[in-house]
């Protein structure tokens, strides 16, 4: 066995590991952490549905975004709808047989890479044109910009230009979920592509990439509009009372 | 003309977007609070020996209290949507006033002592050590948010810079660097019973003397009675309204719609203040404390529902926090929502009919509206989601026959603050003010010059102060604002009032 297979398993195996415990750390830490005061925007929904709906409009749609800044939200839209097509995609490497859904979106799927690539273009372009945007900037907004385009760039490169076995990634990812480690093959792109996706599943957990879970417990988004009928209180303020 | 010794901005057709120009409001500061102050509020009374080490305790603590602190500082991406939609950026040009980059002020302290990527690569991400520096640009601009929420509409994940503001306000407090304005204020809350001092002989005399002017104005016997046990309805309302032109005249409304509606109702001095300021320092217990007095004084008068005058973030503690703070209400009248607005009880009479109401009266003024900021984006009235919007609107209207609304940019839950709230009404921030206000006279000037606007009205204690001394220095007159109960009171035509031939004036 290659020393870049027995690395990149290890690899792979430590950024999951970082991954899924820093997220789920994270996680729990905005779950177990109270909100003592009822502070949605609003006009909010009155009801569950209602938030879920509201929810689902933010996460889908970026509802807000699109309110605040028409030209953010088309890259950012383009970039993480191309991005979410991209991983669909990516699943045929982790499962066989691969689902049918998934195997269908494939040929088009391609052109997702594309948008996502473009997208980030355009946001990272907004960090040097628009002089707010640069003042807000720090030199980790740029780099996970930078990161993201060269791994679409490299992935797109294996797809268009130097082909990588793609059978091979598959059979090796396959084997590490398995215990039963089969080669990677040795090619520039791949290891590049590999290198920084491990990149950014370590990063993920300690960055502003925590927006993604983050969205779903942001009090101001999914709370209902209720406090006059259902009396809302934290186990901390309760304590106050006590005394 | 006011005299003003910094540039008042000139109006334009258009807000445009300004160029940053960082450090344009660096030296603006509120007084800060002597010990006096602090210390009844349980603050510290001056900046203690080791405030970096207790200012982080604190910052740990809310981390842990509030979910939405926790979640705010961790999601931003830096996508700017906020970055031109507060009044005080928009008008100050100073990038500090950003919205997000008010809450990096906060957040490069949170990266840097609590999260790992700050600990060790601190230049990477903005993170940064907490200096005295840092604490003077928190006080300065953590005292140039109104706490208004435009910001969270925005944001992607409704990140509410008022939260961040808050908990910054809070951290100081801690540390003994406290605001004067806000904190002296509690203070006489707590001592007197409203923000004002007015002790309650004053407050008497002062009701008996609106007692006798109505009765002067209108021929009619209108009540405006004090800690009477027994009543239906116990009001609470800023104390502005006892006193302050135009705050006044919509007490008198509303004392006017009590009695033709045929209730009984009380005011109470132990409870003669709707103002908590213990949120604009954001501290749960300072708002506790303040709204229990509400809470006493419907026990002690025994009162069967409670109903809150025009204010706006008044209505945000009563309506989003009065049930969390001092509930449960279980020995109120069910049937009623506690608590109400003076708004849905006014809108809920004309729905009935039993007002009469004469809209003719106001027609020498074409009114426009101004969405306080805190009842716009952090309350409701009514059953529906937007009844804080169209209810004022309806009631203007029921008494008014000449509405127009100002750009839809800048009503409804885009409307724009006034300049002065969130703790910053005072003097020592003048300078602030009138700037902050710019977005707000540009919108209103446009209806007045397109569409014959000549009266605004308003819903708030705190948009009435401040509009009442910041129109003249955009040339406009402080006349021009009114109170919505105001215009109620006017239109009004109470059982045995005397008619226009026999007033005399
Ligand atoms: C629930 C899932 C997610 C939601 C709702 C979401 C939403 C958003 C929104 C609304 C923005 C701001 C607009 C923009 O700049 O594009 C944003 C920015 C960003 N998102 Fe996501 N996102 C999600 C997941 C992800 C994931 C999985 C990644 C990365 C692997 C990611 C990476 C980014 C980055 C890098 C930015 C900043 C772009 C910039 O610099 O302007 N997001 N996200
Ligand atoms: C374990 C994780 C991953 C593996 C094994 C992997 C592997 C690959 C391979 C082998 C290709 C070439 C496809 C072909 O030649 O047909 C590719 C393409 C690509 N990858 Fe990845 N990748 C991974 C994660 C990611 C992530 C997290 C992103 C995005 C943030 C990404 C973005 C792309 C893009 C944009 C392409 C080109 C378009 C496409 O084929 O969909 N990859 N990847
Ligand atoms: S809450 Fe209002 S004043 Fe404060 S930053 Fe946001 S928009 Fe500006
Ligand atoms: S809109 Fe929200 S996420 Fe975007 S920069 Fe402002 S606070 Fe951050």
């Amino acid at each position: 066995m290659s020393f870049l297979t027995i690395a990149f398993a290890l690899l792979f195996y430590a950024a999951t590991a970082i991954l899924l415990a820093g997220l789920a750390y994270k996680i729990f830490r905005f779950a177990k952490t109270p909100s003592p005061l009822k502070i949605a925007t609003t006009p909010a929904p009155v009801t569950e549905t209602g938030v879920v709906l509201r929810m689902f409009r933010e996460v889908v749609f970026f509802e807000s975004l699109f309110r605040g800044s028409k030209w953010t939200w088309t890259f950012g839209w383009v970039f993480h709808m191309g991005l979410l097509v991209v991983l669909i995609r990516h699943l045929r490497y982790v499962t066989d047989p691969v689902w049918g859904p998934i195997a269908l979106i494939q040929p088009f799927g391609v052109y997702a890479g594309f948008a996502m690539v473009a997208g980030l273009g355009g946001l990272w372009a907004r960090r040097f044109l628009v002089d707010r945007v640069r003042y807000i900037s720090a030199p980790s907004d740029h780099l996970i910009l930078i990161l993201l385009i060269l791994i679409g760039v490299s992935g797109l490169t294996m797809k268009f230009i130097a082909h990588t076995d793609v059978v091979a990634v598959k059979q090796f990812f396959m084997g590490l979920m398995t215990f039963s480690w089969s080669p990677l093959p040795a090619d520039f792109f791949l290891v590049i592509h590999l290198l920084l996706v491990a990149f950014l599943m370590i990063i993920f957990p300690y960055s502003k990439l925590l927006h993604a879970p983050g969205v779903f417990f942001s009090p101001t988004r999914n709370q209902v509009d209720n406090p006059r009928e259902k009396r809302h209180i934290a186990a901390w303020a309760r304590k106050l009372e006590e005394q | 003309m006011a005299k003003a010794k910094f540039e008042i901005p000139e109006l334009q057709e258009y807000l445009d977007i300004p160029e940053i120009e960082p450090g344009t409001m660096a030296h603006s500061k509120p007084y800060v609070a002597k010990p006096v102050f602090q210390i009844p509020l349980g603050f510290p009374g001056e900046l203690v020996d080791n405030w970096q080490e207790k200012a982080l305790d604190k910052m740990g603590d809310l981390l842990g209290k509030y979910r939405s602190l926790r979640v705010f500082l961790d999601s931003c991406v830096k996508c700017g949507a906020c970055t031109d939609k507060c009044h005080y950026f928009l008008s100050t040009k100073d990038p500090k006033n950003m919205p997000v980059a008010r809450q990096d002020l906060l957040r490069k302290v949170y990266r840097r002592y609590f999260t790992l990527a700050g600990k060790f690569f601190p230049k990477l991400v903005g993170a940064e050590d907490l200096t005295k520096e840092v604490l003077d640009d928190w006080y300065s601009y953590f005292h140039q948010c109104s706490q208004c929420r435009r910001c969270s509409v925005f944001c992607p994940y409704g990140i509410d810079t008022a939260e961040i503001s808050m908990a910054a306000r809070e951290i100081m407090d801690s540390i003994g660097v406290g605001q004067k304005y806000c904190n002296e204020i509690i203070g006489k809350v707590y001592t007197i019973g409203n923000n004002l001092g007015l002790p309650g002989r004053a407050l008497a005399d002062t009701l008996e003397g609106l007692e006798e002017d109505v009765y002067d104005e209108t021929g009619v016997d209108v009540k405006f009675p004090l800690d009477q046990k027994g009543a239906d309805i116990l009001v609470v309302t800023p104390s502005a309204d006892f006193f302050a032109e135009p705050h006044v005249d919509g007490l008198i409304g509303y004392a006017k719609v009590f009695h033709a509606a045929g209730v009984s109702w009380t005011l109470s001095t132990t409870a003669s203040e709707a103002a908590n300021f213990g949120m604009f320092i954001g501290s749960y217990e300072n708002m506790r404390k303040v709204s229990l007095r509400v809470r006493q004084a419907a026990l002690e008068l025994g009162v069967k529902r409670i109903v809150f005058g025009e204010c706006g973030h008044a209505w945000r503690v009563a309506y989003a926090f009065l049930n969390t703070l001092a509930g449960p209400f279980d020995f109120l009248d069910p049937n009623y929502p506690v608590p109400q607005h003076i708004l849905e009880f006014t809108y809920n009479e004309i729905q009935k009919g039993t007002l009469n109401l004469d809209k003719s009266v106001n027609d020498d003024m074409v009114l426009t509206f101004h969405d306080s900021c805190n009842i716009a984006r952090a309350t409701r009235m009514g059953d529906k989601p937007g009844g804080q919007f169209e209810i004022p609107r309806a009631v203007i209207k029921a008494v008014c026959n000449n509405f127009v609304d100002m750009e839809p940019e800048t009503i409804h839950d885009l409307t724009y603050c006034c300049g002065g709230g969130g703790g910053l009404l005072t003097d020592d921030l003048m300078e602030l003010r009138v700037k902050g206000a710019q977005p707000r006279m540009t919108a209103l000037r446009n209806v007045i010059e397109e569409q014959g606007v000549t009266h605004m009205a308003a819903i708030c204690a705190i948009c009435k102060s401040q509009f009442t001394k910041v129109l003249p220095y955009y040339g406009m007159d402080m006349d021009q604002i009114v109170s919505v109960h105001q215009l109620v009171s006017n239109a009004i035509i109470l059982t045995g009032q005397r008619t226009e031939g026999d007033e005399t004036e």
